[in-house]
């Protein structure tokens, strides 16, 4: 069953009958498994990853750091919920360390980003501070090197 | 790379050994020069992995140039490299190897192979090999100057080599039995009961096994038996392995022997005067190799299972009978439905689809008829050299 999964994780175009080939599994069993999958959320979303400076789209994201005051009952749920439910907010993670939520926040200037970290996400009532951090360049996203990488030197035959 | 005709010294024949001259061009060269003159080639020719080596693999051996290991190592190799390889086969398959004098580094499997053969030897020993088998096993044998023995597998016995024809091929000349599975280029593995007969005929007429197990860790549902773990066998095996294949390391050129003390020394001998030591910053990253959690080979692995059963499939579609690999990163298609000798439907396809394929002749007489295609190729491009492979056999089918 892991193979199923592997194969769509690194191709999520591949069609049951594909995998199928690929891993053994009769195709009315990889269509029920990915079905399953769906159902339980474990397969959230098929989604590309675009360099969208290649396409000449302008994109700034931003690593916001915040401190917030985790609340009776919820800890840091409530207000984490009060932070994702904004599509400017990409990801939204629970850090250890120094700060409490590792906000990933998207915009298509920093202007943009600027007015919604300074208008919505610090003046959150549980928000104790904010630390901005833009982005100045993708290396890697979801294992996927940006730049370069792919290139196989191999000679066209060798014993 | 390729010099003027007339830069050339010329050599006249008699300066070259009658060993060299007679020895038969790998048939894979010959393809090779023609591959290069044509553009946008498929190639499924290919003998390594597609993945470059792992990056921590990479960074240790980086690592150790910035700290200066730069120098030769002990002829037997590092003494690091030489007990995390005690411990791993202890682990891996329970056999006990002394470090110091059990088990040598070699540049590669090929040097290992060669330095068995000058160390067993003697002119006119027979060393009985499977037919179709890797291009090197009856050089070796020849350049030490021995006689290679062929044993003939066929599809119809998943080109398995079986004691029972390696006994009738066995005379008062017989040295050793050099078997490499999983098979370059069959695919072929050992099924569970062969390895055993094998090590009783062995036993039975005193003869030493060369095992060249360097495609051991790549097999799909089913498990790689060790030739020297079976019962009296330790004492008379004399194990190859490296990390080209597993850990996609081919061209860091590090390989090992295993066996008894007596073999390995012969070996280390010869060794000593011809090579020195493997390279030191390969061996680092040997060492890392070892070292790391098995997570990225496993990864691998199941990466060439899923190519491998795309590729098998789509031979059966475009309407070639495949015999089922279940080791190494070959394919092994018999193309007798277009009446073509490998070498012929190697060329015609090349020039009529461009699709480059090693034709099974070169691995020996029993390959003829059948071609070698490597899987560890992007999944893409083996589904567009399968489409354009379809397009030539129905032109060419016979049958």
């Amino acid at each position: 069953m892991k193979q199923i999964f592997e194969a769509l994780e690194k191709d999520a175009r591949m069609t049951p009958e594909q995998i199928s080939t690929m891993t053994g599994v009769p195709v009315a069993d990889v269509k029920k498994a990915i079905k399953k999958a769906e159902q339980d959320r474990a397969i959230l979303r098929y989604k590309a990853i675009i360099d969208w400076t290649k396409l000449g789209e302008e994109e700034v994201l931003a690593l916001v750091e915040v401190k917030v005051v985790p609340q009776r009952n919820v800890g840091f749920d409530a207000i984490a919920e009060r932070v994702y439910r904004f599509p400017q907010a990409r990801s939204v993670y629970l850090a250890s360390g120094t700060y409490d939520l590792a906000v990933l926040v998207a915009g298509k200037t920093m202007q943009e980003v600027a007015v919604f970290v300074s208008e919505k996400l610090a003046p959150l009532e549980a928000v104790q501070g904010t630390v901005t951090h833009f982005i100045l360049k993708k290396y890697k996203e979801d294992g996927e090197v940006f730049d370069g990488g792919g290139e196989i030197k191999r000679l066209p035959v060798t014993p | 790379m390729s010099k003027s005709k007339s830069s050339h010294i010329k050599v006249s024949q008699s300066c070259i050994s009658e060993r060299a001259s007679t020895l038969p061009p790998s048939g894979i060269r010959k393809f090779f020069d023609l591959l290069s003159s044509i553009e946008g080639v498929i190639s499924l020719g290919i003998g390594e992995p597609d993945f470059v080596t792992p990056w921590h693999i990479c960074e240790a051996a980086i690592y150790s140039l910035e700290k200066g290991y730069t120098m030769y190592t002990s002829n037997k190799g590092t003494p690091e490299l030489r007990a995390e390889l005690a411990r791993h086969l202890e682990s891996r398959f329970s056999l006990t190897y002394d470090p110091d004098d059990e088990i040598l580094i070699t540049v590669g499997v090929s040097e290992g192979l060669d330095l068995a053969m000058r160390a067993i030897l003697n002119p006119g020993d027979e060393v009985i090999m499977p037919d179709p088998c890797y291009v090197a096993y009856p050089a070796s044998v020849s350049l030490s100057g021995g006689t290679p023995v062929l044993v003939p597998t066929t599809e119809e016995d998943n080109f398995e080599i079986t004691a029972d024809d390696i006994e009738l091929r066995i005379t008062r000349k017989t040295k050793a039995i050099l078997i490499g599975y999983p098979c370059n280029p069959t695919g072929a593995v050992l099924s569970k009961e062969e390895p055993t007969q094998i090590a009783e005929l062995a036993k039975r007429h005193n003869l030493l096994v060369i095992s060249d197990e360097v495609y051991g860790r790549l097999v799909y549902g089913t498990e790689h038996t060790c030739l020297a773990t079976l019962p009296g066998m330790r004492e008379r095996t004399i194990l190859l392995n490296g990390f080209s294949k597993a850990y996609a390391m081919t061209g860091w050129r590090i390989g090992y022997a295993a066996g008894n003390e007596e073999i390995i020394g012969a070996m280390t001998k010869i060794h000593q005067y011809t090579m020195l030591c493997a390279s030191t910053m390969g061996q680092m990253a040997a060492l890392e190799a070892l070292k790391a959690d098995d997570s990225e080979v496993d990864a691998m692995v199941r990466d060439y299972d899923r190519r491998r059963r795309v590729m098998v499939k789509g031979f059966r579609d475009i309407g070639l009978s495949c015999f089922e690999p279940k080791g190494a990163f070959y394919a092994f298609p018999s193309i007798k439905i277009t009446g073509m000798t490998s070498e012929e439907f190697a060329e015609k396809l090349l020039m009529e689809e461009k699709v480059a394929v090693v034709p099974g002749s070169a691995f020996g007489q029993c390959g003829e008829g059948y071609i070698r295609c490597c899987y560890a190729t992007s999944l893409p491009e083996i589904e567009e050299a399968l489409k354009r492979m379809g397009k030539f056999i129905k032109r060419h089918r016979k049958t």
